[in-house]
């Protein structure tokens, strides 16, 4: 698993990339009461804010990390917001996109990197 | 940045493990590690503790003092009978709120219990029209709320269950003297206790060792008072907004509207009292969006999809966990304030469908 400096969390599966945030981000959220998820087989680009988060607290955006095609979203998060609290990078993944070269994940951060990240 | 104050509950706040955020010049707890959902329901369910200290408490002493606040706020302070409280609200010569409070009559003198964010001002604004103001400096207030925060309380002061809502009460409690009230800011029955701070943190920390109790941050004190349509200040009401927008009519009783013994004599009376008789030109209404988007305060209002121009905005809105979905309460003019009327909010440039709503959103189960 990989790590952005926005708290976001890439896995690779087959031929995708699937995206969450990280557990520390789910935390700092607080509870998660809204989600709103990229709409499918649109072309994105890194940087673009593609889902919305609000929490008790406040909203957040999630960024597209990469440039590449929504291909899934995870449609359980609409009815149950709190998977994001509950399994913030198991279940409460947000999309899975498509996107032209795997060696791009490289530049993202380890799990160790980003726990130093973090502290 | 200026020094922030701290509560003499700040140590046991730390101690809880709370985080604490800069409020009207405080350093306060926002949520402790129940988390806001979980604070807000616990509430709901058992009893939630609120550290209130930072809210100003302000004596008035004299005889005529209640004729005397009357001169500054619309409702009947002569009519309070001695160990009962009231809300009120100090307004403005354009007929806006100041800020609004509880003020009880304690026999040989009344207590304003004010916001935090405005008590400097209303002492000056008090001090410079009346007499007998003495601001009280050395006293903590907390709040306990929930279905059992009787019971709780009264492990520690057995009188309490003799109160009914908005009843005010001097007890002792191991030598101290504590001014309890049987009130609250969450829609919850519940109690408001000023400790002398010295005794404060003996005081909170016999009630938090109780294991229905639960310490509360000001998270789920704004998402329980939202779920109970009361209004914020700053928020929903200010010295923009006169009572009467804001929906507050039932606290400006007959004797001090246009034709009762002590018609008007208040700041902003002429408009106010005009407002009364005529309706106001906007009103406070609950609202409930129709996705599970919250929209929140400044989202602004229409009255259908594509109108250019807003004719209102939401002055408080997020999620109520109690009643599960979103909610929020704004201001629309009369035409579109009855119940069940849809209008439109604009989140992230989306505009999107929202019902006017009768409040609370939740019912209240005050004692009384």
């Amino acid at each position: 698993m990989k790590y952005t400096e926005e708290h976001e969390w890439l896995r690779i599966d087959g031929d995708l990339v699937v995206v969450g945030i990280s557990e520390h981000a789910a935390e700092q959220l607080g509870d998660v009461v809204f989600v709103e998820l990229p709409e499918l087989e649109t072309q994105v680009a890194r940087g673009d804010e593609i889902c919305v988060i609000e929490s008790v607290k406040a909203a957040s955006d999630i960024l597209a990390p990469l440039d590449g095609e929504i291909v899934e979203v995870n449609d359980a998060l609409i009815d149950n917001p709190s998977l994001v609290n509950a399994d913030a990078t198991g279940d409460a993944w947000f999309f899975k996109m498509k996107i032209d070269d795997m060696g791009a994940l490289d530049e993202f951060m380890t799990e160790d990197e980003y726990k130093d990240f973090i502290s | 940045m200026t020094d922030l104050k701290r509560t003499p509950l700040y140590d046991l706040h730390r101690e809880m493990g709370a985080k604490l955020v800069p409020f009207a010049g405080y350093e306060m707890p926002v949520q402790y590690p129940m988390g806001v959902m979980g604070e807000h329901q616990h509430t709901r369910s058992k009893a939630g503790l609120f550290d209130v200290s930072h809210m100003g408490q302000v004596i008035l002493r004299g005889e005529g003092a209640a004729e005397a606040l009357e001169t500054l706020v619309p409702v009947d302070v002569v009519g309070l009978k001695p160990g009962r409280q009231r809300y009120a609200m100090f307004t403005n010569e354009g007929g806006g709120i100041l800020d609004d409070f509880m003020v009880a009559n304690r026999g040989d003198h009344l207590l304003l219990v004010v916001n935090a964010a405005c008590k400097d001002a209303d002492i000056a604004h008090l001090q410079k029209h009346l007499s007998g103001v003495e601001p009280v400096t050395d006293r903590a207030l907390i709040a306990l709320q929930g279905p059992q925060a009787e019971e709780a309380l009264a492990r520690l002061v057995s009188s309490v269950t003799d109160l009914k809502f908005m009843d005010f009460v001097s007890a002792e409690w191991n030598g101290a003297e504590l001014w309890i009230s049987r009130s609250g800011y969450t829609g919850e029955d519940g109690f408001e206790v000023s400790i002398p701070e010295l005794r404060a943190e003996e005081f909170t920390r016999l009630l938090l060792e109780m294991d229905e109790v639960m310490p509360i941050g000001l998270g789920a004190r704004d998402s329980l008072r939202l779920e109970a349509g009361l209004c914020l200040y700053g928020n929903d009401i200010g010295p923009e907004i006169t009572p009467i927008e804001a929906g507050l009519n039932w606290a400006i009783p007959k004797v001090r509207r246009t034709g009762g013994d002590r018609e008007g004599g208040f700041p902003g009376a002429a408009r106010i009292l005009d407002e009364l008789a005529n309706g106001a030109s906007r009103k406070r209404v609950g609202l409930r969006p129709e996705s599970r988007a919250p929209m929140r305060d400044g989202t602004p209002l229409f009255a259908h999809e594509a109108d250019a121009d807003p004719i209102g905005a939401v002055t408080s809105g997020g999620f109520g966990p109690s009643v599960g979905m979103p909610i929020s309460m704004g201001y629309v003019p009369p035409q579109l304030a009855t119940a069940g009327t849809q209008i439109w909010g604009e989140v992230r440039g989306k505009r999107l469908p929202v019902q006017i709503t009768p409040m609370p959103f939740r019912p209240s189960t005050y004692r009384k």
